[in-house]
């Protein structure tokens, strides 16, 4: 392949709120720019895991390349990076806006501005990327793109007027799209001739290649041969192949050099080595300093993981290591639970991804999973001087311990119509909000601004955000730090015995409400049985609330089957089926789903 | 010495369906009636060589309702079982009848056929629960289904009740009871109504719970039964048959004590030497095959020993008087105690379990939860 015009590189990526469109306008640029025809595009070619299509998210980066023949009559090569779509994986996003020089701005013509799109485009902006924006779904009765565009000059301050009014779904107007690309989008910098710097946004395991990983070639080049280092993790490998992405598939090429975009494999055998935001660089002629923005993602959310069946203990670790040579943010290490057995604890971005992780291990890997509440990671801060990282609540030092504790917070922003104010910063209120502010984006809509524990935000506050609001609120926050807090362990006892399984760290000041709720939740989700249960919740040694399932009256078979026996067993076996799904604490068998219980408790 | 065996004889036509009814049963012509009982023969007789080595001392006639067939339909079927089989000298021969299906003719028949036994399906004594259930006779037609039945020799009759009805409440109940007794039987019957699938009163009940007697009135309607027929003579001896000295229904048992029955005619069940085995259902496969009892049979099971002792214990513990440790010895060469250490030792503790130096069987409390008891004695 003859050399690369530098100036006819667009690098860019669309970033919209989650259903405003992205992946649609992404499937007809690739569409129009003639890499895939008709037949051959599979709605959505950027979301490759079936996960991905079922929940129309972007979960991994992707990254494709085609060519557009522009209305100068220059050919121009496109790299389109796809950025994962949820807050969860907003240090991948960072990344993947880091590898680009624009982006387009997707807006729901009927939605108009999202909280996500501000955090997104605030996002893109902060990496200098030229945004410009595109009005999408115009087709819909409800589109009010003139509206919208005001909105877009107000609130954000850029330049709208000349937006392309596009559908993706029907493919009006893409065209528009296209060429504003040409003329928005800067060509890259650099120059082939410095020291490589190339930006990790992505790494993915094969199974015959190791790691491949996805880069951004700021200087310098790279072919087959090179000696590569990462910069961060110090991994030095030999480059066994570069190349750039086809549609679904990776196309081998000569070399990569400064402003391209595309992939380098060197037999790397984990992900760990291949972190999202590292430098890669010549081994033999490196680079003064790495890129700047690197950071060590840390996992956020935490809880157990365990087999249903104790005896497919192995497989599940199987299951988690295979997950991880994709997902070097996924953590995990061996637990014993008293009520659960053997398990592991694993630690997440968040709670979507760690939702994702367990369909994947029930979906792909054919497990069924007992998963205990979620929690975060809190600071205990021991008499001592210690300071301990408390991932299980298991763990809690004893109280005379504990000097203080922190707990993870974040900054909000919740975007709303006015109507839902008072109804949104009631439940910020209820959830131990800090308010911070409020701007009128219109006369219509306003942006909150809250400080909120993470606790209080991992299990349903975005459910609750969309109920309180009938779906016209929406949400972003990013990490703030950690605060002292008032934080106590909530034990749960079920007939007298502490269930470890069920432990959760909670504000001292919701502790009767949630120990009532929890009891009350799981008098509904354990089945009466032989005798009286009581369920408690505790605090140290005292009991703050109770319930209590009743025994089972009766259970008899008083009916004439006649010589039937056979039918009569079947019930008896399905009874006996039912218990075998339970597990057994003391006297008292507690359902799979109840160790989930905790959270469920909210909004009625 | 020839083996011990009990027939039972199902007849799947009945005048009307019932509302609460699962049972394989359905209204049918009088020539489909007429088909089915000459197939039935010969199903019977197809048993020649294998009732060899029996001899039968309790034949049962269920259904449906056996006494909607002509008397001569009755004898017919009587007759190829006498020609088929050996039968003892004082055997149990019992017929289901609905009241209201027989008169005097057919019930001197009965009797002259050697039928000792009747089961009237009285279900209720209030003509307003039997409207609810879809039965086709009142209470009046009992009573005078029963004077007849007395007047052609029948000295043992049993009446069947339905309890927990939709709203029914203990008073209604004991009331009931208090009305039964004016008529002098020598066995009951009691079923606890239960939804089930596919009847009408699935239809209109399932969901709809609370319409039913909530299971503290249940379970007080199932004590308060025990008490009261005790009370008037009669003696608990499974979880829903009551009898007077003498009179436990032999059939009945032999399902509880696990002795061999054959069963006879569409979708009857068997056991034969732990062999389980089912008719076909299907009408046109049986009369196709009612000569060759092989080809009809479906669901066929040979019990291993371990389902052997789980039924050893889920089928005895339905009587009153329970299970025998020396019996369980005899037949598995194992202890019970061992076999089942933790179940039985978890049951006793719970006061759900009884036991003598030989006997272990349910207390009351442990009769209201059998299932839940009986489960645990499936193993894993």
């Amino acid at each position: 392949m003859s050399a690369i015009d530098q100036s006819k590189i667009r690098n860019f990526c669309i970033i919209a709120h989650i259903d405003h469109g992205k992946s649609t306008l992404a499937d007809r640029i690739i569409e129009r720019t003639g890499l895939l025809t008709e037949r051959e595009m599979q709605s959505q070619v950027l979301d490759n895991m079936d996960l991905e299509r079922e929940r129309g998210i972007t979960i991994k980066s992707q990254a494709v390349r085609t060519v557009y023949k522009a209305k100068d009559g220059q050919e121009y090569i496109f790299n389109l990076i796809d950025t994962p779509g949820h807050v969860d994986f907003n240090y991948e996003v960072s990344r993947s806006l880091a590898a680009c020089d624009g982006a387009i701005l997707v807006v729901d013509a009927a939605q108009g501005i999202e909280a996500q799109t501000l955090a997104n485009v605030y996002l893109a902006l902060d990496h200098d990327l030229d945004v410009f924006p595109v009005i999408n779904k115009i087709d819909l009765p409800s589109a009010e793109p003139d509206r919208v565009i005001n909105e877009i000059e107000d609130v954000i301050g850029i330049e709208a007027q000349d937006a392309p009014q596009i559908s993706a779904k029907t493919g009006l107007n893409i065209d528009e799209v296209l060429e504003q690309i040409v003329k928005k989008v800067p060509a890259p910098g650099g120059s082939p001739e410095n020291p490589l710097q190339a930006l990790i946004f992505d790494s993915v395991y094969d199974s015959y290649r190791g790691v491949i990983v996805f880069c951004r070639i700021m200087e310098g080049r790279v072919k087959k041969g090179t000696k590569i280092r990462m910069m961060a993790t110090g991994a030095v490998e030999e480059v066994v192949e570069v190349g750039y992405f086809g549609a679904g598939q990776l196309i081998p090429c000569e070399e990569l050099s400064a402003g391209m975009v595309g992939y380098i494999t060197a037999s790397i055998k984990n992900v760990k080595d291949t972190r999202v935001g590292d430098t890669i660089t010549d081994q033999e002629n490196p680079c003064a300093q790495p890129l700047p923005g690197y950071k060590k993602v840390n996992p956020m959310v935490f809880c157990g993981v365990y087999p249903a069946d104790g005896a497919k203990y192995e497989d599940l670790r199987d299951a988690l290591e295979k997950l991880q040579l994709n997902d070097a943010s996924l953590f995990f290490e061996p637990e014993t639970s008293i009520a659960l057995g053997f398990g592991f604890r694993c630690g997440f971005l968040g709670l979507l991804h760690l939702e994702i992780i367990q369909e994947r291990l029930e979906r792909e890997y054919n497990l069924d999973l007992v998963t205990t509440a979620p929690g975060v990671v809190y600071k205990v801060h021991k008499t001592n001087g210690e300071v301990m990282d408390l991932t299980n609540p298991s763990n809690l030092p004893d109280p005379s311990e504990i000097d203080y504790m922190e707990e993870p917070m974040v900054k909000a922003e919740i975007m709303v119509t006015t109507d839902y104010i008072g109804p949104i910063m009631e439940l910020c209120q209820e959830r131990r909000g800090q308010y911070q502010g409020m701007e009128y984006m219109e006369t219509t809509r306003a942006l909150l601004h809250y400080h909120l524990p993470l606790n209080e935000i991992i299990y349903d506050f975005f459910d609750a955000l969309k109920s309180r609001s009938r779906g016209y609120a929406s949400f972003d926050y990013e990490m703030l730090g950690y605060e002292q807090s008032d934080l106590v362990k909530l034990d749960i006892l079920v007939n007298k015995e502490e269930v470890d399984a069920l432990s959760f760290i909670v504000f001292a000041g919701s502790a009767y409400d949630r120990g009532r709720k929890m009891c009350e939740k799981l008098k509904e989700e354990i089945p009466r049985q032989l005798f009286e249960i009581p369920i408690q919740a505790a605090v140290g040694s005292k009991i703050i609330a109770r319930e209590t399932v009743k025994a089972l009256r009766k259970d008899v078979l008083a009916k004439c089957y006649g010589g039937d026996i056979s039918r009569k067993r079947k019930l008896l076996e399905k009874q006996k089926e039912g218990k075998k799904r339970m597990r057994q604490i003391g006297n008292v068998e507690i359902p799979q789903k109840a160790f989930m219980s905790v959270l469920k408790l909210d909004d009625k | 010495m020839k083996k011990d065996l009990g027939l039972y004889i199902h007849i799947p036509f009945c005048v009307r369906k019932c509302a609460y009814c699962d049972f394989l049963s359905w209204k049918g012509s009088e020539e489909q009636r007429e088909e089915y009982v000459r197939a039935l023969e010969q199903e019977i007789l197809s048993y020649k060589e294998f009732g060899a080595d029996y001899q039968v001392s309790t034949v049962y006639f269920g259904g449906g309702t056996p006494s909607i067939l002509e008397g001569e339909q009755i004898e017919r079927i009587m007759e190829a079982i006498c020609r088929t089989f050996r039968i003892t000298g004082k055997p149990e021969i019992t017929l289901e009848m609905n009241p209201g299906t027989a008169l005097r003719e057919k019930l001197e028949l009965y009797k002259r056929l050697g039928i000792n036994r009747l089961s009237m399906g009285l279900q209720s004594v209030k003509n307003e629960n039997l409207k609810l259930l879809g039965r086709i006779h009142t209470y009046e037609d009992f009573l005078e289904s029963w004077r007849m039945a007395r007047e052609a020799g029948f000295d043992n009759i049993s009446g069947d009740l339905i309890s927990s009805l939709p709203g029914q409440t203990l008073e209604e109940w004991k009331e009931e009871l208090e009305i039964l007794m004016e008529t002098p039987l020598e066995h009951i019957s009691v079923y606890q109504l239960i939804l089930e699938k596919g009847t009408e009163f699935y239809e209109k009940y399932g969901g709809h719970e609370e319409l039913l007697p909530d299971e503290e009135t249940s379970a007080e309607i199932y004590l308060w039964t025990g008490k009261y027929l005790k009370s008037r003579g009669f003696e608990q001896y499974e979880i829903s048959n009551y009898a007077r000295e003498g009179r436990q229904s032999a059939h009945n048992l032999r399902y509880w004590e696990r002795k061999d029955y054959l069963g006879l005619g569409l979708g009857a069940a068997s056991m034969i030497r732990n062999m389980r085995m089912t008719n076909t259902r299907s009408w046109d496969k049986y009369m196709a095959y009612c000569r060759d009892p092989r080809k009809i049979r479906e669901e066929v099971e040979f019990l291993e020993e371990p389902r052997q002792m789980e039924e050893f214990m889920f089928l005895g513990l339905r009587k009153t008087r329970g299970v025998s440790r020396k019996e369980f010895y005899r037949i598995f060469g194992r202890e019970l105690d061992q076999v089942y250490e933790k179940t039985l030792r978890k049951y006793l503790d719970q006061g759900l379990l009884k036991e003598s130096r030989d006997r272990i069987w349910l207390s009351d409390q442990g009769i209201l939860v059998s299932n839940q008891v009986f489960a645990d004695f499936l193993f894993d």
